[in-house]
């Protein structure tokens, strides 16, 4: 092998210091140990970026592997004379599994193809999940493909106007509170859906995000199309005598969450009853008895928090689905909205499947070139959203307030007599 | 060679046979070594369906359970955060395991990931897993094993001194910064992203590894408008913002770029056709009205001929106040406070000390549990502007869609300083 050309970076080499993991001294470690000039022109490119404060990376680069419209991010350098071995560095998106779940025999390889292939950098996660393989040339873009399907049974993920890998939360695995089987129904939809996955055909982007509970630790609401939020709908489940070990100060209040700090002994009316969104819950001090109001509860999941030990969600679960978030591009941020408020997911999910199928059927046909779902739904209104597109019945549940203006769109046929009139009998009654 | 690609083929047999759900055992193929020349053997570009799987997915997630998740999924009981970074999950069948969370870089080298492996062969029977902030989770099954590992993860580090795994991340802490690739790997950005996360969270650190906050902080960054990662609904976060109008580069556009789409990709409708001259020859290219234009990036995004970055005018807006989570609030966005911040290689010292003075005026004055949103909420914007000493400014005045919304419609306020800095001249 070849010496390697090193550059001089004093302003990326400053990101050496400190106690955080420098990215830097991984990456000249690494290429000092395996002799890979693509870390060493990286990290000079990244210093000219420094100084310019501009990137290097040309716009774009269609490339990719046959058959398949996304997976592949084309990137050239801008500056392929002083960093060749960076000239072409696409990414490749590799799917994650459900729940982040690895084996390092699997990872081991992984890397194993990585170094020989391409530049040994990567991210774990990108944003959307994907395990990013970050540079390599183009040449290496179909063997790459081919060790990941025929040595590792591993599939890319999504980029483009396809379906993004969907991506869920550490769900039953860890979580006591995953009140839907998370990791079961991302892996199902992934499935189902490769071929939108892998072969662009929507009008932009699509995601589906999976979190187990109210909380969404995958941020579901901020930044899926579609958001699979899990709820309950009965009682929360109530331990009374452990309720009274968080009062009496024998258990640790919000399972140790805030033990770096004197925040005084735990007090259930301050911490948990006034808190509470719904105001639906009361402690009675001299039967040492904690009452809950179930219908009034929002299941914000406060209370559960503060107190794990002792209170559950209910026996009654599902998954609430929520529809149309995005972030500022084009027509500004949205969060998911509900469509369906509880759905009781069962396996093999063909109720849900279909519903999304519905869903891009008219996305399809009437969302205009980059126009998310949730701006179609804007643009449309979500009143005919719900009652011409998926079809259900529109309730309270869906607005946070009713509209404020009465400009409502009324059709011909909800009014008695039609829209023709006749305008002489109209000035029989009424001459002008 | 024929071998390898027959036993690749046996392998694929295996896979097959149970459509890739392996549950009681590993699928065999991570046993298998790695063949660096089996690729060029099986791909042939003169008939490149030849030996092609597609539409195969990511592994299926069950067989790189632990046999402790395997038997204990859906039936864990509590869990308990023994010290920052360290949970202690109880399962129903009184199963104990203990799940110590480490930061990451996010971007990082196959070594890094190795070095992970190692850790997660000698205490976890090689299992391992990240969290969606790109923080990365060992499993152990005794306060041994719990030890030890602690003790490990404490003492690897670079050789520039910095930790490769800091334990932290749970609890009323700052969490490890979701974030995007900057210039280290995006043709759009603003900023660069590895470099400012990784000066944020030097400063930041002590908050990562204990729980003194008020509540959970998320912190996130998005080096241009396209937000990848749930920025705009985060405690805090950093967005890249260009101040300059695209640059049109007429004899290159018509080219390289689908012109009605460029049209289309501006929100403000504030690009239209043209024609130009060059050289005698008629070039259909575009004109943007700057007067218009919000430097959203988006016509760059669909037309290369449109560059938009620049040094001068490009850099950082901090938002503030959002969150995700449906406990006690609903979820919501964040809000400009910090319209723009140059951009300051390599350590971003003015990005980092707003962050850090945000940070810490929350953490002295909001209650227990109130997120950073909460806080605000409750003692009003004009407070939090007060408290943190942000100069407010004509920019954190919405005026895009819905900017109404936004405006102060009620004489509930509070009369900070800022009410007797207006002065009416007449």
């Amino acid at each position: 092998m070849s010496e390697v050309k090193k550059h001089d970076t004093p302003m990326v080499d400053e990101l050496k210091k400190g106690p955080w993991p420098s990215f830097v001294d991984d990456i000249y470690t690494y290429g000092e140990k395996h002799k890979k000039q693509a870390c060493f022109d990286i990290m000079g490119q990244l210093e000219l970026s420094y100084k310019h404060k501009e990137t290097h990376w040309k716009h774009g680069g269609i490339v990719g592997v046959f058959g398949y419209g996304g997976g592949v991010i084309g990137r050239y350098s801008d500056q392929q004379d002083k960093f060749p071995a960076i000239w072409a560095f696409h990414t490749l998106r590799v799917h994650h599994t459900a729940g982040k779940w690895y084996h390092t025999s699997a990872l081991r390889k992984l890397c194993e193809m990585w170094d020989h292939r391409g530049s040994g950098l990567v991210n774990f996660h990108g944003s959307t999940g994907d395990l990013v393989l970050i540079g390599t040339t183009t040449e290496q873009l179909e063997p790459t493909f081919f060790d990941l399907t025929h040595q590792l049974h591993w599939d890319l993920g999504g980029s483009g106007s396809n379906l993004r890998s969907p991506a869920c939360c550490m769900g039953k695995s860890l979580c006591e509170w995953c009140l839907y089987d998370v990791q079961d129904l991302d892996y199902e939809l992934t499935m189902h859906f490769q071929d939108e996955l892998h072969r662009p055909a929507f009008p932009y982007k699509f995601k589906f995000k999976f979190s187990g509970c109210p909380l969404d630790c995958v941020a579901a609401i901020a930044r899926a199309d579609l958001s699979f939020i899990g709820i309950w709908r009965d009682e929360i489940q109530i331990d009374q005598e452990a309720v009274r070990a968080y009062v009496n100060g024998e258990l640790k209040p919000n399972a140790g969450a805030f033990s770096d700090r004197d925040w005084g002994p735990f007090d259930i009316q301050k911490e948990v009853i006034e808190r509470c969104p719904g105001k639906c819950m009361y402690w009675d001090e001299k039967e040492q008895k904690l009452y809950i109001n179930n219908e009034d509860c929002v299941k914000c999941m406060h209370c559960i928090a503060v107190m794990p030990e002792a209170l559950k969600p209910g026996k009654d679960r599902g998954v609430c689905l929520l529809i149309g978030a995005k972030a500022p591009i084009l027509e500004g941020a949205q969060l998911s909205t509900v469509l369906v408020p509880f759905w009781r997911p069962e396996p093999p999910y063909d109720d849900i499947k279909e519903f999304i199928y519905k869903i891009w059927d008219f996305w399809m046909e009437n969302g205009k070139n980059r126009e998310r779902i949730g701006e179609l739904i804007q643009r449309i209104g979500l009143n005919r959203f719900l009652t011409e597109v998926v079809g259900i019945k529109p309730i309270p549940q869906h607005v946070r307030v009713p509209r404020d203006n009465p400009y409502i769109f009324w059709k011909e046929e909800e009014v008695p007599g039609g829209w023709q009139r006749d305008i002489k009998e109209f000035r029989k009654r009424h001459p002008a | 060679m024929a071998d390898v690609v027959e036993r690749l083929k046996e392998l694929w047999g295996k896979y097959d046979e149970l459509e890739g759900k392996f549950k009681d055992e590993m699928d065999p193929i991570y046993q298998e070594p790695y063949y660096p020349d089996a690729a060029e053997k099986l791909y042939n570009p003169d008939k490149p369906m030849q030996n092609r799987v597609t539409d195969i997915g990511p592994p299926y997630y069950w067989q790189f359970l632990p046999p402790v998740v395997k038997k204990n999924y859906g039936q864990w009981k509590s869990h308990e955060i023994i010290q920052p970074g360290v949970i202690k999950r109880v399962a129903e069948s009184g199963d104990v395991i203990y799940v110590v969370r480490c930061g990451t870089p996010r971007l990082e080298t196959t070594d890094y990931i190795r070095e992970i492996c190692e850790i997660a062969d000698k205490y976890c029977d090689g299992y391992v897993r990240w969290t969606t902030r790109n923080n990365v989770e060992f499993i152990v099954d005794s306060e041994e094993k719990l030890k030890a590992l602690l003790e490990d993860l404490k003492n690897r580090k670079h050789p520039g001194g910095s930790y490769k795994f800091p334990i932290g991340g749970t609890g009323a802490g700052v969490s490890n910064i979701v974030h995007t690739q900057g210039w280290i790997h995006c043709h759009t950005p603003a900023i660069d992203a590895s470099g400012v996360v990784k000066s944020i969270m030097d400063e930041l650190f002590e908050y990562f590894g204990s729980h003194k906050l008020p509540a959970k902080t998320r912190l996130a960054l998005a080096c241009c408008l396209n937000m990848c990662g749930a920025v705009h609904c985060s405690d805090i976060a950093i967005v890249g913002i260009h101040r300059k109008p695209p640059m049109v580069e007429d004899e290159r556009l018509q080219h390289v770029c689908e012109i009605p789409l460029v049209i289309a990709a501006c929100p403000l409708g504030a690009i239209k056709p043209a024609t130009v001259e060059i050289d005698g020859q008629k070039k259909k290219t575009v004109r943007v009205n700057a007067s218009r234009c919000m430097f959203c990036g988006n016509c760059y995004t669909m037309c290369p001929a449109m560059p938009i970055a620049d040094g001068e005018g490009d850099g950082i807006a901090i938002v503030v106040g959002g969150k995700v989570s449906n406990r006690i609030s609903a979820p919501k966005f964040s809000r400009v406070v910090i319209p723009y911040i140059p951009n300051e290689p390599p350590r971003w010292p003015t990005t980092v000390k707003w962050i850090k003075k945000i940070l810490e005026t929350y953490a002295e004055h909001a209650n227990k549990y109130e997120r950073v949103g909460d806080w605000i909420e409750r003692i009003g914007w004009e407070k939090f502007f007060e408290l943190t000493e942000i100069p407010f400014t004509e920019k954190s005045i919405d005026d895009y869609r819905l900017a109404y919304t936004t405006y102060r419609t009620t004489t509930h306020f509070k009369f900070t300083k800022h009410v007797d800095e207006v002065k009416i001249e007449v």
